[in-house]
C-alpha cells in the first residue's frame, strides 16, 4: 500500500458568473430573453478559481493550505470534500475522508441536542451505531449534559458551537479536512479543539488544514503550500510558507487602497485610502503610546449620502492573530449620515500596540449588508515609544497590547506584625 | 477505526463530471441512514411546530373534504352515481393532499437545504426523496383514516381493496418523479417555486379530486389518463368505494407516463447534480 493519502494533479475549477449575483437564474427572464433575441446565448463571465494545482500529502502528515481571501483555498476544500467537482484534473484520496467545512452545518434549531447529534452524525458520515457508542463522549466534550433534551434554538451560541464541533471531532476519519473551525468558541474551547486536532495527527491520521490564523497552521502542520489567485506559488516547510505569505501580504498592503481588487462586499461604499496621523500630521510609523488617529477616506458608489453605516478597523499581527477590533457598533456609535465622499476618523489615545509590524483590515456594513471589506488594507509599523511615561520602552512582543496598571507595596497590611 | 464507518470506499478518485455517471444506486444505499435522519428531521420538526401534532396529518385532508362536501356536494350537487359525495371527495383529497404537498416539498428541497448541499457531500437525490418520504408518514395515517371512514359509511374492505396499494404506489411514483424533475429545475431557475402553487392548483382541476372521474366524457378518457394521479384516484375509488375500475389501457398509459417522467427526472437530476453546489 502506498504511503500517499492525497494526490492532486492539475486540479482546476472554472466558475461562470451570470448577470445576476447568484449562480441561479429566473425562468421568466430566460424565456423573455429567448423571445427577444432567439438563438443568442447569455453572456457569461468566466473565472478560474483554481488553476493546475498539484500536491501530495503523505499518510499521517498534516498539511496546511495558506492564502489570501479569494486565493482558491475554499474552492480546493470543496473539491476535496466532493461538494463540487473540478473542471479539470484529478484527485486521489486513499482513506476515509471527513470534512469540517463549517461547524453546525445541518443543525436544526427545532430539534433537541440529542436529535441533532444523530442527524449531524449521519450528515458527517457516521453510522447510527457509531454515534450511539460515542454519544456520552460527545455530550461530555461539548459540556451540554443538562441541555441535551432541549431544542438547540434555546442554546447559547457558545453551547451550539461546542456541540457542533464535538460531533465533528468524534468523526475519526483517516483524512480530516478542516476549514477555520478553530476560530469558533471561547479561548478555552479553542485550545481544546486544537488539542483534539493534535491528537488526531498524533494517531497517524492525515489532516488538511486551512486557516487565516497562521499561528495555528504553524502549530499544527509540518508542511504547507501557498495559493495565490488560484495557483500554487510555493510549497515547503510551514515556516518557509508563512514567511512567503507574510511577504506577499506586505506587498499587497503596499498597493493603494483605492486600487485594490481583492475586496468583498456590495461596493455601495468603497474605501479610498487609510492614513495615520499624530497631532494632525501624517506619519508612517507612529510610536507606542502616541495619540494616534486613523483616517479612512471613502466614496459612495452612487454619489449619494449613506445612512446608518457601521465601520471597523481590525489590527492583526502578520501571522493573522487578532490584536484590536475597533468597531463603531461595539463603541455604541452609528455613523448616521455619511456624505457621498469624506473621511472617517478613528482616534486611539495612547496607542497600546508594542513596537512591530501589523496589518489593518477595514470594514463597512449597513444593517447586515457588507459594503466593503479589505483585508490587509495597509501595513502599520509601530516604533518604540514610552507608553507609560516612565522612560522605558516595552519589548516587542506580538501577543499582547499594553494597558494601564500600577504596582505598589503596602508596608504593613492587617494581620502582619 | 476499521468498523462500519466507511461511507466512502477506501479509495476515491475525484474527477470532472461526466455526462452520465449511472444512477448512483450504490451511493444512495450507502447513505440510507442519512435519508432516514433527514426524513425523520422533517417529520419531527413538522410535528413539533404544531400543537395538533400527528392530528395535523388528518386535519388537513378532512378540512378540505368538508369544504368540498359543503360547496360541491350541497350547493352545486355533483353527480356521483349514488355514492355519498363526502366519500368521493375524501378519497380524492386523501391522495391529492400527499401528491400536492410532496411535489411542492420535493421541488423546494434542494434550495431549502442549500446550506447542507454546499458544505457536505452526499447523494443529492436524498433530499427530494427524504422530503417525499417524510410526507408519506402523514399519507399513511390519512389512508388508514380514509379506509375506516369508508367502512363506517357502508363500504367495508372487499377483494377489490387489495388493489389499493397498487394505485397508491402509482401516485407515489408519479409524485417522486415530478418532485425530482421540479427540484432540478428549481435550482437553476429560482422562480419555479413561485409558479409551483399555481401549477399545482391547475393540476388539481384536471385531476378528479373533487369530482368522480366518470364525469369526464368517453372521448377524453385516454387523454385524461396521461395524468397518472387521475388514474390513481380513480383506482383508489374502485378499491375503496367499488366504483368502476380504470380501464387497462388507461392504466397502461398512466404507468408509461410515470416511468417516462421518472427516468427523465432522474437523468436530468444526475446530469445537473454536480453543479448544484455552484449554482445554488
Amino acid at each position: 500500500m502506498s504511503d500517499i493519502a492525497v494526490r492532486a494533479s492539475n486540479v482546476a475549477k472554472r466558475f461562470r458568473i451570470g448577470e445576476r449575483t447568484g449562480g441561479y437564474d429566473l425562468l421568466s427572464e430566460r424565456i423573455a430573453r429567448t423571445l427577444r433575441r432567439p438563438g443568442q446565448r447569455r453572456r457569461q463571465r468566466e473565472f478560474w478559481a483554481l488553476e493546475d494545482v498539484d500536491f501530495e500529502v503523505r499518510r499521517g502528515e498534516s498539511f496546511g493550505i495558506v492564502g489570501h481571501n479569494g486565493a482558491g483555498k475554499s474552492t480546493l476544500l470543496k473539491i476535496l470534500s466532493r461538494v463540487t467537482p473540478p473542471t479539470r484534473g484529478e484527485i486521489d484520496l486513499y482513506g476515509r475522508v471527513g470534512a469540517l467545512l463549517e461547524v453546525g452545518t445541518g443543525f436544526h434549531p427545532e430539534l433537541t441536542g440529542a436529535e441533532n447529534i444523530y442527524l449531524n452524525g449521519a450528515i458527517l458520515g457516521l453510522r447510527r451505531s457509531e454515534v450511539a457508542r460515542r454519544f456520552d463522549e460527545i455530550v461530555e466534550f461539548a459540556e451540554v449534559q443538562q441541555f441535551i433534551d432541549t431544542p438547540v434554538k434555546r442554546y447559547s451560541s457558545g453551547m451550539f458551537l461546542r456541540l457542533a464541533f464535538a460531533v465533528a471531532a468524534h468523526l475519526e476519519p483517516e483524512i480530516l479536512i478542516v476549514d477555520e473551525v478553530l476560530s469558533v468558541g471561547d479561548l478555552a474551547f479553542q485550545e481544546k479543539c486544537l488539542g483534539r486536532m493534535q491528537t488526531v495527527t498524533g494517531e497517524g491520521r492525515t489532516v488538511l488544514f486551512v486557516s487565516h490564523n497562521l499561528a495555528a497552521v504553524d502549530q499544527l502542520c509540518e508542511r504547507a503550500m501557498l495559493l495565490e489567485r488560484g495557483r500554487k506559488v510555493f510549497e515547503g516547510s510551514t515556516g518557509d510558507v508563512i514567511e512567503r505569505y507574510v511577504r506577499s501580504v506586505r506587498r499587497l498592503a503596499s498597493v493603494d487602497l483605492a486600487r485594490r481588487e481583492d475586496r468583498t462586499g456590495s461596493g455601495r461604499l468603497r474605501f479610498q485610502g487609510l492614513s495615520i496621523q499624530v497631532g494632525g500630521e501624517n506619519v508612517d510609523t507612529p510610536a507606542t503610546g502616541q495619540d494616534v488617529e486613523l483616517l479612512l477616506d471613502y466614496a459612495t458608489a452612487d454619489g449619494r449620502p449613506l445612512r446608518n453605516a457601521n465601520m471597523a478597523i481590525t489590527v492583526l499581527t502578520p501571522l493573522g492573530e487578532l490584536m484590536l477590533h475597533l468597531y463603531t457598533v461595539t463603541r455604541g456609535e452609528i455613523l448616521r449620515e455619511l456624505p457621498p465622499t469624506g473621511t472617517v476618523r478613528c482616534s486611539i489615545p495612547r496607542l497600546p500596540l508594542p513596537p512591530g509590524q501589523y496589518l489593518l483590515n477595514v470594514w463597512c456594513d449597513v444593517g447586515g449588508e457588507i459594503l466593503d471589506w479589505v483585508q490587509s488594507a495597509v501595513e502599520l509599523t509601530v516604533v518604540e515609544g514610552d507608553f507609560y511615561g516612565a522612560g522605558q520602552t516595552p519589548q516587542q512582543s506580538h501577543r499582547t497590547v499594553l494597558i494601564d496598571y500600577d504596582w505598589a507595596v503596602d508596608s504593613a497590611r492587617s494581620g502582619v506584625g | 477505526m476499521t468498523d462500519a464507518t466507511a461511507h466512502q470506499p477506501q479509495h476515491v478518485r475525484i474527477r470532472p463530471p461526466r455526462r452520465w455517471s449511472g444512477l448512483g444506486v450504490r451511493d444512495l444505499w450507502e447513505y440510507r441512514e442519512l435519508a432516514y435522519f433527514l426524513a425523520k428531521r422533517d417529520v419531527q420538526v413538522r410535528y413539533k411546530q404544531t400543537a395538533l401534532g400527528a392530528l395535523w396529518a388528518i386535519a388537513q385532508p378532512l378540512v378540505l373534504t368538508f369544504i368540498f362536501a359543503l360547496i360541491l356536494g350541497r350547493v352545486v350537487s355533483i353527480e356521483t352515481g349514488g355514492l355519498p359525495y363526502f366519500l368521493v371527495a375524501l378519497t380524492g383529497v386523501t391522495v391529492w393532499t400527499f401528491v400536492s404537498s410532496a411535489t411542492t416539498g420535493a421541488a423546494g428541497s434542494l434550495v431549502a437545504d442549500a446550506n447542507l448541499l454546499s458544505k457536505v457531500y452526499f447523494p443529492r437525490l436524498l433530499l427530494p426523496l427524504a422530503k417525499v418520504t417524510a410526507l408519506l408518514v402523514d399519507a399513511v395515517i390519512a389512508v388508514v383514516l380514509m379506509v375506516v371512514i369508508a367502512a363506517a359509511w357502508g363500504h367495508p374492505p372487499e377483494l377489490a381493496t387489495l388493489t389499493l396499494p397498487l394505485f397508491l404506489l402509482l401516485a407515489f411514483v408519479a409524485t417522486v418523479a415530478i418532485g425530482i424533475l421540479a427540484s432540478t429545475v428549481n435550482v437553476r431557475y429560482r422562480d419555479v417555486m413561485a409558479v409551483m402553487p399555481l401549477a399545482v392548483l391547475i393540476w388539481m382541476f384536471i385531476t378528479p379530486v373533487a369530482y368522480p372521474g366518470s364525469l369526464i366524457s368517453e372521448t377524453w378518457q385516454l387523454i385524461y389518463a396521461i395524468n397518472p394521479v387521475a388514474t390513481a384516484i380513480n383506482g383508489v375509488r374502485f378499491a375503496v368505494l367499488g366504483t368502476e375500475a380504470p380501464a387497462l389501457d388507461q392504466i397502461a398509459i398512466s404507468i408509461g407516463v410515470t416511468l417516462v417522467l421518472l427516468v427523465s427526472g432522474v437523468i436530468a437530476f444526475r446530469r445537473n447534480e454536480a453543479e448544484f453546489a455552484d449554482v445554488i
